[in-house]
């Protein structure tokens, strides 16, 4: 029997519902207004009212409305055909929508259940399964899908029945386990998770070791990301959160990209829309698009549901992960989604905490987090989800709470700076400030070594002494003027610059420019800090702007051409003969 | 807006306050219109039989047994190619002494665009202004606002914008606009020979400020008629949005809301969202471009304001006075077109986006070399260059009263520099220099 019940007040999008049997938190209900069904999910129960956020605009509903409730949590689908696709918060399909607008009431199926696809079987009748073992593999987009034992799976269960490699329909049963005591569960291709529940089913989470390589320079050679580490970026508007954040997700050595819009410009999702189905993904030599799954709940997309579509995000990253493949999720921007839950924890007059975010706004923020990781699969394999949100900081200060929150569960911290923005000093992300917390892992240092240089490390802090040293000896000189300082203090700060300039510099929209292969910034790393550790010598400090600024001129013509092109020996040897050579040179 | 399907009326009002009413009532609609003693209100909230309005033009003087009637509606605009030419106040009344034109209804602040029916943005709109065109240049189906101290000329520049922007209409939404203001774009738009294009909707200093909370979504959904339905460039002008936000405020703070940072309410990014995200290229040619007023207080962007206008907007063209040549410029540094990257040095010359970065990295280094002097240290040879080069770039590019087209402002560009610096000083690539440096 299904509970019904009836609108008993509201104000905005949270109704206050009567319903005529048990209901439970978080479950999902549809509100009948006029000709639409609206979908809303019970946040609150007080006695016999269910507090029910509705995920639409809800003008026009009456009292005495009736509601009808599903039993069911908010479930993500999961199953082949989900790559490309856009999606809303909800996990609606907007290219399957008719019209221009979002109209309300609008749902679409998450992915076409008659859809064919070759499937292969990995395991024999009789072998014996636990949730989340793979059963069977398709491909999507050259990507292997693996079929898996339900995740809500108890203990083991014997495989009673697999089909034969051949073509099926997703919704098709592909698989048949019997548990010991005699349950049986259908396999298809398709399943669903309820998305506020971190979907597990996994061996066990290991400490991040290898690199994400990004190739952007500032991330990678300073400020690294792992594969399965999280990390942030706070940052005031237009300092250049989105922009670095595409840039990760266009150039990240990752199998799957998931990319969470969250209630931020909806021409942004559009600018990716439009570049993804164009971009190739060297790895592959696919398009990126392919890869990749976007959830777009842009700003003035209903609220809730913007709350909503992180966790689907995370939910199809999970399901990935739990293939055995590399997820990358980014999110833009978290604070929307805490901004979400303010507005929706005043409405229902909880107890505010700071800036009116609700009380438990940290532990929320911590919760969700401790869902990207790097995982050993119960076969042994590895899996990641590395998880990069942007935080928009109320007035560009980060002594908010989401920033505060946020900084206390990510372990990369990626500041951007609104001064090195003003002066278009991209990516922004200030060099002191930032930190990447992996840089202490001992298991990254050894596999750095192991894998990829033995110096990569030492250069990361080298290069942070350096922009260090440049800070200090510019307060210096701004306090005491040009000549009140040695021409060491004048060297030591256009060491840095050059280091700034070359370096943490990097334009994401010169073709070239925007992706640095870890080779290269190995190379420029060893060339740029064998030019920091050169004594130059200067008579006058007025010498030293002309010097380095020459030699970041060439160094930036350097940046610009193609890794080993003759173009870029012929200004390799230019800046080589400028640099190396003995100081008499220097003017 | 339709009032004549007057349907059910009650007499008992059971609790007033600043803003809103409340009274039994039953089958009524969220979002509702109703007239309370003649005046507009809209049901906000419902619980039980007890309904609550919000009276737009506050509730003084309205008495406990005031007639209260529900009209059966949400908000509504009706639309029509008649609509041009005219002025309308918040509520979609005309204030000349024609009739509204008649069309079809259609309820204000409608649902979003699906994002997969956007195009991304690609045509530019060139103004002449250098501040624009060259640092920050702005596309059809764009919002940006002018950030704006109260003295600033941002309703004249506006109105420059509008005039040069080459659209099908241009759609005005006043909200506390002066007397003055209102008169003063009348005006122009007669003089510039557009008022059959213009779609004025204006809520004055006169008006309660509550009234103004309908003004975005009416000018909007007029927008949307034009260029959904007729395929229609639509430029419109939003002018005061920070104006707009404190009538937000007024009514939260009025329903006891839990206030967020500098009290406005708690949902003010999104309530702000929903009117700028309505700004769109569509798939065929109509588009909606809003250019917005948001005036500062004291240059104060961390303001809630401007702050979650800035984070809801395609950039922010920062309008100033240049204390050294006393000249209005477009703020090189804190303003910023997001979209420009679509379009330059594609649509328009190679060099546009190297050389628009050089100009304003050589500024920069203009505002360290002030600093140094202000502070009383000598100044370098290179300083002294800057702050000449600074000068010149404000008062021959920069400054709003200078009138050019792209590529002229493109070649003064490389001309001020050329006569200040070395190539090698402005990270400009070897080969636009060897194509476009003038000795
Ligand atoms: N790496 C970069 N290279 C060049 N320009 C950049 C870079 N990052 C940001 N920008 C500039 O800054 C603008 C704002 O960046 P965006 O990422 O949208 O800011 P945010 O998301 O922090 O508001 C961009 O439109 C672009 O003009
Ligand atoms: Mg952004």
């Amino acid at each position: 029997m299904k509970v019904r019940g009836t609108v008993q007040g509201l104000i905005a999008n949270l109704v206050q519902v009567k319903p005529d049997g048990p209901v439970r938190q978080n479950e999902i209900c549809y509100l009948q207004a006029g000709e639409d069904l609206l979908m809303g999910e019970i946040i609150k129960i007080s006695g016999e009212i269910a507090f029910v956020q509705v995920y639409d605009s809800t003008r026009g509903v009456r009292i005495g409305a009736e509601v009808n409730f599903t039993g069911d949590l908010l479930e993500v689908t999961l199953g082949p055909g989900m790559l490309g696709k856009k999606y809303d918060g909800l996990q609606s399909d907007l290219d399957a929508h008719e019209g221009t607008f979002l109209l309300r009431g609008m749902r679409s199926p998450a992915l076409d259940v008659h859809q064919k696809w070759d499937f292969r079987p990995l395991v024999q009748t009789g072998s014996m399964v636990s949730a989340g073992a793979w059963l069977g593999e398709i491909t999507e987009n050259g990507l292997p899908h693996k079929i898996m034992a339900p995740f809500s799976m108890e203990g083991q269960g014997k495989i009673a029945e697999i089909k034969p490699a051949g073509e099926y329909k997703a919704a098709d049963t592909v698989a048949e386990i019997i548990m010991t005591d005699g349950r049986k569960h259908a396999v298809t291709m398709v399943s669903t998770w309820p998305s506020k529940l971190a979907l597990k089913a996994y061996g066990r989470k290991i400490r991040p070791f290898k690199m994400l390589e990004t190739g952007i320079r500032t991330i990678d050679t300073v400020h690294p990301m792992l594969e399965g580490g999280t990390g942030f970026i706070p940052g005031p508007f237009g300092c250049g959160k989105t922009v670095l954040q595409q840039a990760i997700a266009k150039q990240a050595k990752a199998d799957i990209v998931v990319i969470a819009a969250c209630g931020e410009r909806a021409n942004e999702v559009v600018e990716i829309f439009t570049e993804f189905p164009e971009l190739d993904d060297p790895a592959t030599g696919r398009k990126l698009i392919e890869r990749t799954i976007i959830i777009a709940n842009t700003s003035s997309m209903p609220v809730a549901a913007r709350e909503a579509s992180v966790y689907t995000a995370m939910t199809i990253c999970e399901y990935y992960r739990n293939m055995g493949l590399r997820v990358l999720l980014l999110a833009d921007s978290t604070s929307r989604w805490a901004q979400a839950l303010r507005e929706m924890s005043n409405r229902m007059e909880d107890l505010p905490g700071p800036d009116a975010f609700p009380m438990d706004l940290t532990a929320t923020i911590a919760a969700f987090y401790a869902r990207a990781g790097y995982v050993e699969l119960t076969n042994g394999k590895q899996g990641s989800i590395t998880f990069i949100g942007t935080v928009s900081p109320a007035g560009g200060n980060l002594k908010e709470p989401v920033t505060e929150a946020t900084k206390k569960a990510a372990r990369c911290f990626y500041a951007l700076s609104q001064r090195r923005a003003d002066s278009k000093r991209y990516p922004a992300v200030d060099p002191i400030d930032s930190y990447s917390k992996y840089l202490e892992y001992p298991e990254f240092r050894d596999y750095m070594k192991e894998h990829v240089s033995t110096r990569w490390i030492a250069h990361a802090n080298e290069i942070k002494n350096i922009l260090l040293r440049g800070k200090e000896a510019a307060d210096q000189i701004n306090i005491l003027g040009d000549d009140g300082v040695s021409i060491d203090y004048h060297m030591q700060f256009w060491k840095s610059e050059l280091l700034d300039f070359i370096l943490l510099q990097q334009d994401a929209f010169d073709e070239v420019d925007m992706f640095c292969s870890v080779t290269r910034q190995e190379f420029m790393a060893d060339l740029l800090l064998q030019i920091c550790q050169t004594e130059y010598h200067f008579d006058h400090f007025s010498e030293v702007r002309p010097f380095f600024r020459k030699m970041i001129n060439s160094l930036k013509q350097l940046n610009y051409a193609i890794f080993e092109s003759p173009g870029f020996n012929r200004i390799l040897e230019e800046v080589r003969s400028m640099a190396i050579q003995p100081a008499e040179k220097s003017i | 807006m339709q009032t004549s399907v007057i349907n059910r009326f009650y007499t008992d009002i059971h609790h007033i306050t600043k803003a809103t009413i409340s009274l039994r009532a039953t089958g009524i609609g969220n979002e509702e219109l109703a007239l309370v003693d003649g005046r507009l209100a809209q049901v906000v909230k419902m619980e039980g039989d007890m309904v609550t309005l919000q009276v737009f033009s506050g509730t003084e003087g309205i008495a406990n047994d005031a007639k209260v009637s529900f009209l059966g509606t949400a908000p509504e605009l009706e639309v029509d190619e008649r609509l041009r030419g005219r002025f309308f106040n918040a509520f979609g009344k005309p204030l000349d002494e024609w009739p509204a034109p008649t069309g079809r209804k259609r309820e204000i602040g409608g649902p979003p665009v699906n994002p997969v029916r956007r195009k991304q943005p690609n045509t530019p709109i060139f103004t002449g202004i250098a501040g624009i065109d060259l640092n920050n240049t702005i596309l059809g189906g764009q919002k940006i606002p002018f950030f704006a101290d109260p003295d600033q000329p941002y309703n004249e520049v506006m109105a420059t914008v509008a005039l040069r922007a080459k659209a099908d209409k241009i759609i005005l939404g006043g909200m506390g606009l002066s007397n003055d203001d209102l008169l003063f774009f009348k005006d122009t738009f007669r003089r510039a020979g557009v008022l059959d294009k213009i779609i004025a909707f204006v809520n004055t200093t006169e008006d309660p400020p509550v009234e103004r909370l309908l003004v975005p979504d009416m000018v909007l959904t007029a927008a949307e008629f034009f260029a959904v339905d007729k395929d229609e460039q639509v430029l419109v002008l939003l002018t005061d949005m920070t104006l707009y936000a404190d009538a937000l405020s007024i009514v939260s703070n009025r329903m006891d809301q839990i206030p967020s940072k500098d009290s406005m309410p708690g949902s003010l990014y999104s309530d702000l969202a929903r009117i700028y995200e309505k700004a769109v290229q569509f798939e065929g040619k109509g588009s909606i471009t809003i250019i917005a007023v948001t005036t500062l207080n004291q240059g104060d962007i961390t303001h809630a304001i401007p702050d979650n206008t800035g984070y809801i907007t395609e950039g922010q063209l920062f309008l100033r006075k240049d204390s050294e040549t006393g000249k209005v410029i477009i703020d090189p540094f804190r303003s910023l077109s997001r979209l420009k990257q679509l379009v330059i040095g594609k649509q328009t010359r190679e060099d546009h986006p190297q050389i628009m970065n050089a100009c304003i990295r050589l500024y920069a280094d203009a505002a360290e070399a002030r600093i140094k002097k202000e502070n009383g240290f000598e100044l370098t040879d290179y300083d002294i260059r800057t702050l000449a080069y600074a000068r010149d770039y404000t008062a021959e590019l920069l400054s709003i009263d200078v009138q050019m087209d792209m590529d002229e402002m493109l070649n003064k560009a490389w001309q001020l520099i050329s006569k200040h610096f070395q190539p090698d000083e402005t990270g400009i690539r070897q080969e636009l220099v060897d194509r476009y440096w003038m000795n």
